[in-house]
């Protein structure tokens, strides 16, 4: 499997802060990874490092080529990032976040899309017209995964999204990450505090400690090794 | 009721104005006290192609609006970007330090005496339902109503300006999603230094071209902007037609208020506004939790 | 506990700046020493101005109001108008003596700013830069209006008047002879310098304290107990009674008053002077002055075609907030030679 993405000796500050020391990663085609650790061990500086949303250093390479530099073209690129928090556009509506979802995209399948992305969240068409601030945290998510669909990306960064949710919504999300995962080829990169439900969707792992990589294995061996558990996930 | 028509006229013109301000303090946060300088400045640009290069009227109308255009994202890109996220008071200061170096700067290149502007609209009246009303009354209306009728087009209905409004409330997101916000910040400034243009164009027949011809109409625009909400687009039209309709009746009905109280009157009109409802008649109350 | 270095510093900075005052006018021509009374009576008007942005972060682009207000209570106390005759002002007696009209000037606009700054709490950054614009705009117009008040267009004339000192015969002070520019002079930088030390003993102890408070962060102030309401507002009352003083001053140095005298630029001015010469900074107001009353000649040594010296000073003035948005202290400050006490971010 070739690397779609490849991190190595990222650094990241926040100002005189260094978030990350030093990050090396790997996502393949269609695969779906994990990034695990305690609060603070720079797993959403990690993604926002690949969006370029934080000032960082080193070496990323998305496709073969250098990450460039600055959000937009990150985007352009092909990776969609959905930010912690969401990131919808509470003031516009439902169907124009869909459509800016799509704004990179230069060819004219995009009404084509919208059909294709409503079908995996139904709702979306009876509520097309109103404000996205009106939502649900959980249906703000599923908005968020469908807008990100619409750029037709290659790579997913999901920051946390499980948090805020009750926990069946955040099931019904990794079921749909997973089965966008297999229908759409979508590689994925998943930050998430809870380490249990990321290995359930997740094929590899890598576990952050104060800003660089401590532990990485298949979720199986992440999962079988008692003493990372305890240590490095917390259950 | 033909005082009704001429304050829709003038309303028209606040609420262009008015628009300029919004569209530039709901992109950038600014308020851009140079708004009416750079309007004033627009107007001179239009004359001096008519007057000393022989233009007629709507190629120069045109040919103004594209330079407005321009020349707005250019002051965005050179002088307000790098202040952009610092402290208000630094960007007040360069708003007005742009006021300042623009007014000078028109008396500058055409000197400061008053000059009479032509009307591109007929000298006339006519009668429309019992009630006489000037030709150039009725032509303000429609330019000024027809320019914010295309620009809400544009905003509502296509992709340049969903990536605009989206830019405004949320950049940061924006960007994730490959809008280039700088870009769109910069096209913001530019339309908002046509409609000022606009504005201006509209003005100079009756008030007269001088380096001072604007700035009464900022206070008024002001007013309307305020009143209507400063980061509510339609709040800002409809607070012009409102300032433009009331003072024209206020100055009329009210023997007190004489034309000399109607800036006064305007003032007035910010300062109950702000302290009663800040947010004004569209806007959304801003939340500050402590 | 205040370090040594924090006290004296400022103390010998003071006592230098003193003696230069003192002796200044044998070194400069009359007309010089009349440009430097006038940078001491926009020290005072940015001291205060200083106390209310620098301090407690509130943009105000109206303190010309507040100077106006001083201007014309020292004109109606001295000069009395045609309405009350030659009686002064709610027949206070006429022929006030310029100097005792500066305190009451003082005191009359601090209230006028005390009482703005209560509706004024529910505004801040750019809304009540907005609202004091507006207020500054609007002046002019409505001293024009209440001409029964203020003498309307004409406005109130003092040159010539006994009640001011060494307008008519030089005046003795201390065994020297004062003409009248001179006498200005020192009125104007007594009173700059007195108001100082008031500002300085202000700012230094709790009321400085919680000022800083409430610039960096309103909410943290509120949470740990600081009134923002009471120093906000009295914020406001200082700045504005400071600028009072100053609009006094302005008035016995002009000999008159009208409603030109104290235009929308003068308050656009004030807050350039302010930023200029650096926000949070007790020499920022002094070097501020000097901008604000020696730029404009500047500016016409570039060119004098119309129009020319204010785009100079409008680029200037864009230009220092690139390369100094802290103003004149900042660099200082940064070149090591001030204290820093974290004055970068105003709200």
């Amino acid at each position: 499997m070739s690397s779609l993405l490849e991190l190595e000796g990222v650094q990241a500050h926040y100002g005189p802060v260094q978030a990350l020391r030093d990050v090396s990663l790997t996502v393949g085609e269609g695969e779906v990874v994990a990034v695990l650790g305690a609060n603070g061990a720079g797993k959403t500086t990690t993604l926002r490092a690949i969006s370029s949303t934080v000032k960082r250093s080193g070496e990323l390479r998305f496709a073969g080529k250098r990450l460039p530099a600055g959000p937009e073209a990150v985007a352009r690129a092909g990776i969609a990032h959905v930010p912690e928090g969401r990131g919808t556009f509470t003031e516009l509506s439902v169907l124009e976040n869909l459509r800016l979802g799509a704004y990179a995209r230069r060819d004219r399948e995009v009404k084509g899309d919208i059909a294709r992305v409503t079908g995996y969240f139904p709702w979306i068409e009876r509520r097309a017209g109103q404000s996205a601030g009106t939502l649900s945290g959980g249906e703000q998510q599923m908005l968020a995964l469908a807008r990100a669909l619409m750029a037709r990306p290659r790579l997913l960064l999901l920051d946390e999204p499980s948090l805020g949710l009750a926990p069946l919504v955040v099931r019904e999300i990794f079921r749909i990450v997973r089965e966008l995962n297999e229908q759409e080829g979508l590689a994925v990169l998943v930050v998430e505090q809870d380490a249990r439900l990321a290995l359930g969707a997740a094929a590899r792992a890598y576990v952050l400690e104060v800003g660089q990589v401590a532990v990485t294995g298949t979720s199986a061996e992440l999962r079988d090794n008692e003493s990372v558990r305890r240590s490095y996930l917390g259950y | 009721m033909q005082q009704v028509v001429s304050g829709l006229a003038s309303g028209g013109i606040y609420g262009s104005l008015a628009l300029a301000l919004v569209l530039i303090h709901r992109a950038t946060g600014v308020i851009n006290f140079a708004q009416g300088e750079m309007a004033t400045f627009s107007t001179y640009i239009a004359w001096s192609l008519t007057t000393n290069h022989g233009w007629s009227y709507w190629p120069a109308f045109v040919v103004t609006l594209v330079v407005s255009f321009l020349g707005g994202a250019a002051l965005h890109q050179s002088i307000i970007r790098p202040v952009e996220g610092g402290s208000v008071v630094r960007v007040v200061i360069v708003t007005i330090g742009l006021l300042l170096a623009l007014n000078g700067l028109i008396t500058w290149i055409w000197s400061g005496e008053v000059r009479a502007v032509e009307s591109p609209f007929p000298s006339d009246t006519m009668s429309i339902a019992g009630v006489t009303v000037s030709w150039q009354d009725i032509g303000t209306i429609i330019v000024s109503l027809s320019t914010v009728g295309l620009l809400w087009v544009l905003f509502q209905f296509t992709k340049l300006g969903l990536a605009m409004r989206a830019a405004a409330t949320n950049p940061a997101e924006a960007r994730l999603v490959g809008v280039r916000v700088t870009s769109m910040l910069a096209i913001g400034w530019g339309l908002a230094a046509l409609l000022g243009a606009v504005a201006g164009l509209l003005a100079a027949p009756s008030l007269f071209l001088d380096p001072t011809m604007m700035q009464a109409v900022l206070i008024y625009s002001f007013a309307a902007a305020v009143l209507g909400g400063i980061d509510s687009p339609v709040g800002a039209v409809v607070g012009g037609l409102i300032i433009g309709v009331g003072l024209n009746l206020l100055g009329t009905y009210v023997d007190f208020v004489g034309s000399d109280l109607r800036l006064p009157a305007a003032l007035l009109v910010i300062l109950v506004v702000l302290l009663v409802r800040p947010q004004g008649l569209f806007g959304k109350p801003e939340v500050k939790r402590v | 506990m205040r370090s040594a270095s924090r006290t004296i510093a400022p103390i010998a900075g003071f006592v230098a700046l003193t003696a230069v005052v003192l002796v200044l006018p044998a070194f400069v021509t009359d007309f010089r020493a009349q440009q430097f009374a006038y940078v001491g009576i926009y020290t005072i008007a940015l001291i205060g101005l200083n106390v209310l942005t620098g301090y407690t972060g509130q943009i105000s682009l109206g303190h010309g109001a507040f100077m106006a207000i001083g201007g014309y209570t020292t004109a109606l106390l001295m000069a009395g108008n045609a309405q009350f005759g030659q009686s002064g002002l709610l027949g206070i007696g006429g022929g006030m003596k310029d100097i005792w009209t500066i305190p009451i000037a003082g005191l009359v606009a601090g209230v006028a700013g005390f009482l703005f700054g209560l509706p004024a709490l529910r505004l801040s950054g750019l809304y009540l830069a907005l609202a004091t614009f507006a207020i500054a705009v609007a002046t002019p117009a409505v001293i024009k209006n209440f001409e029964e008040f203020t003498g309307g267009g004409s406005g109130i004339n003092l040159f010539g008047l006994p009640a001011l000192t060494a307008s008519i015969s030089p005046a003795h002070v201390a065994g020297f002879e004062l003409n009248f520019n001179n006498y200005l002079y020192y009125l104007a930088w007594a009173v700059a310098l007195g108001l100082y030390v008031v500002a300085w003993l202000l700012l230094r102890g709790r009321t400085g304290r919680a000022f800083r408070a409430v610039r960096d962060s309103e909410t943290a102030a509120v949470s740990s107990g600081v009134s923002l309401a009471r120093y906000k507002t009295l914020a406001f009352g200082v700045s504005a009674a400071y600028a009072g003083v100053a609009g006094s001053l302005f008035a016995i140095a002009t000999t008159f008053v009208n409603p030109d005298t104290f235009p929308i630029a003068l308050s656009i001015f004030l807050l350039v002077g302010v930023v200029v010469g650096g926000l949070g900074s007790l020499l920022g107001p002094i070097v501020g002055a000097v901008f604000i009353q020696f730029m404009p000649l500047w500016a016409q040594q570039v060119s004098k075609s119309p129009g020319a010296p204010a785009v100079v000073y409008g680029v200037v003035v864009i230009l220092l907030m690139f390369v100094l948005p802290t103003g004149a202290s900042g660099l200082l400050r940064r070149a090591g030679l001030l204290a820093s006490r974290g004055y970068d971010r105003v709200r």
